[in-house]
């Protein structure tokens, strides 16, 4: 499914070249649930952007769902963002002013799904998240919970082949972040591959295989 | 469609300040369309005035008679044409007046009775030329008041006899001053004597049988145009058709010089408008541009989830030009509602203003160019931002 082979990534800070990765190789297969953890600084943004194909690699190779993705245009990556990813983001990431059920069904725009089949698949996402009661809401109206779930049915909702998430928990209350995990663990089950990424070690523990990220440095655990 | 609805929402989540973006666009628009509305409407009625004096008529000149010259019979043989109603020949030469001991020098037309329809002249006294002194080639003329004034002395001189390059002439008619017409302006003080065209040919050497001007007016129920065209048609089969032998004009001059006095000042006042429908488009740009970097997260989160740049692109530069045609029609109405303050008040005094719907599409597109063009840079910013630092900006 994702393939890194050493992929390196480097910063220009000042005079100095920061390596934010260095010489990762990382393998992820079709419909496993893996946490990647690491402190902050230790290039697990970084991570995240190159396996999401919002940034490229300096070197090395990324094969996802074995497409090489150096050799793509931008044009090219946003649609493979569209098709095969999903994105779930700390800050949530909503579009204020548009509704709950917009968001969710702004990708499915991008791809010119039809109106009628966009409302459909609208419905089942939020439904899979139990947020469908709440479509017409402002993501201001809603608490961040909720955001998240939306987020997270605006993530499925173009049927992606991989899930990525970064800190979803991040800026929310232990119990709502064991009903977002939950989620997670519900995709899993029906068969969707998960790359979540943190810095909590009790989160990361939730998935089934645990990559240590330190000073751009791959080390795997396996639990 | 999904663009343009979104454009209108983001437009419609800032009224504000949509309206004072738009408000150099609306003035703009209003600008360009009242004054050359304005100046439209004025120059309608006013022409429409002049061409009430019955002054309009068709000159016709020839240069070229390609051995086939035009006699006065050919001229009453056009007269039967539905269009055409009646044709007068007219040639003129300069000649010494003489009257008793003063002599002067006269400007001759000879003419055909027709004329004086034609041109709409008066008489004060006396007669004008008959068919028949065309025919006798008879020695009478009709003066214009100048003439009677300083050649014979006194305007009611009908009857007196007056020669013309030793010929001597009857007097038979005298013009009325018409201080009011422009040929009148242009022709004060001289002396006009009008003779039959047949008389001048015998007058002098330098008019011949052939007729080089004369002068048509439309038949009753059809238009000065039609009458021109008429004219045209039959003289390109005359001259081979040779559009360079002849020159058939249908404009008078006052008419002609008022357009173009108009139309000058219709561009001025345009461009004028123009310039502020520029200044217009530099405030879209502005905000635009002010619009992206808010909504740089907003593109990040866009193009994370799939938006390719043509997406992004659209998306502001709908918005740009929705914005425009949005100030467009408003300043179109408002245009509209002043014209119809104005045309009340200006009622009383016969002058109605409507839109000229030719500068409302000329507003309609220039608008348009301008939320293009204006919102090109702007939209190009926001489509050529990284995925990546869009969705990480202020935070």
């Amino acid at each position: 499914m994702i393939q890194l082979k050493n992929i390196c990534k480097y910063y220009q800070v000042g005079d100095d070249r920061v390596r934010a990765l260095d010489h990762a190789n990382l393998h992820i297969y079709p419909q496993e649930f893996v946490s990647i953890i690491g402190p902050s600084g230790s290039g697990k943004s970084t991570m995240m952007n190159i396996i999401g194909c919002l940034d490229i690699a300096d070197a090395g190779e990324y094969l996802l769902d074995g497409l090489p993705i150096e050799s793509y245009s931008e044009n090219q990556l946003a649609k493979i963002r569209n098709e095969k990813i999903g994105f779930v983001f700390q800050q949530y990431n909503l579009i204020p002013k548009l509704t709950a059920e917009e968001n969710v069904e702004l990708p499915l725009i991008y791809q010119k799904v039809p109106k009628k089949e966009r409302m459909e698949r609208v419905k089942e996402a939020l439904n899979k998240v139990n947020m469908y009661p709440r479509a017409k809401h402002l993501p201001t109206e809603l608490s961040g919970g909720q955001q998240q779930r939306v987020s997270i049915a605006r993530a499925i909702v173009t049927r992606p082949k991989l899930i990525l998430a970064d800190e979803p928990t991040g800026a929310l209350d232990s119990k709502t972040s064991k009903e977002i995990i939950d989620i997670f663990h519900d995709l899993h089950a029906q068969g969707n591959t998960i790359v979540l990424i943190t810095h909590d070690g009790g989160i990361a523990k939730q998935a089934q295989r645990s990559i240590h990220i330190l000073d751009g440095q791959i080390s795997e655990v396996t639990l | 469609m999904q663009s343009f609805v979104m454009a209108l929402r983001s437009i419609g989540a800032n009224k504000m300040r949509a309206i004072l973006t738009m408000l150099g666009i609306i003035i703009g628009v209003m600008a360009l369309v009242v004054l050359v509305s304005l100046v439209s409407g004025t120059t309608d009625s006013v022409t429409g005035a002049v061409s009430d004096l019955g002054t309009s008529l068709v000159t016709v000149t020839v240069s070229d008679d390609k051995g086939k010259p035009i006699h006065l019979s050919d001229l009453d043989d056009w007269t039967k044409e539905p269009d055409i109603g009646l044709i007068s020949a007219r040639t003129s030469s300069t000649v010494v007046g003489k009257h008793g001991a003063d002599y002067d020098s006269v400007t001759v037309y000879g003419t055909t009775p027709s004329y004086y329809d034609i041109q709409g002249l008066q008489l004060s006294m006396g007669r004008w030329l008959k068919s028949s002194d065309q025919k006798n080639a008879a020695y009478v003329c009709v003066l214009n008041d100048a003439a009677a004034t300083e050649l014979v002395g006194y305007t009611d001189c009908v009857g007196e006899k007056i020669t013309l390059n030793g010929v001597q002439f009857t007097v038979v008619g005298v013009l009325e001053e018409n201080e009011d017409s422009l040929t009148s302006m242009l022709t004060s003080g001289m002396l006009m004597a009008y003779i039959p065209y047949s008389s001048l040919i015998r007058l002098t050497d330098s008019v011949s049988s052939d007729v080089t001007t004369f002068y048509i007016s439309a038949a009753e129920g059809s238009t000065v145009d039609a009458a021109a065209d008429a004219m045209e048609k039959i003289l390109m089969e005359r001259f081979d058709e040779d559009e360079d032998a002849f020159d058939v004009d249908a404009s008078n001059m006052l008419e002609e010089a008022m357009n173009s006095v108009t139309s000058a000042l219709s561009i001025l006042l345009g461009g004028i408008a123009g310039i502020s429908l520029v200044v217009g488009g530099i405030g879209i740009m502005n905000i635009m541009m002010v619009t992206v970097t808010e909504r740089t997260r907003e593109i990040g989160i866009r193009k994370a989830i799939g938006a390719s740049r043509g997406n992004i692109l659209t998306q502001f530069l709908m918005e740009a030009v929705v914005l425009c045609m949005m100030g467009c029609g408003l300043g179109i109405f408002l245009s509209w509602a002043i014209l119809q303050v104005v045309s009340t008040v200006t009622v009383s005094a016969g002058l109605t203003f409507s839109l000229n719907m030719g500068v409302v599409g000329l507003a309609v597109a220039f608008c348009f160019l301008i939320g293009v063009v204006f919102g090109l840079y702007p939209a190009n910013k926001a489509a050529k931002m990284k995925p990546i630092d869009a969705l990480h900006y202020g935070g």
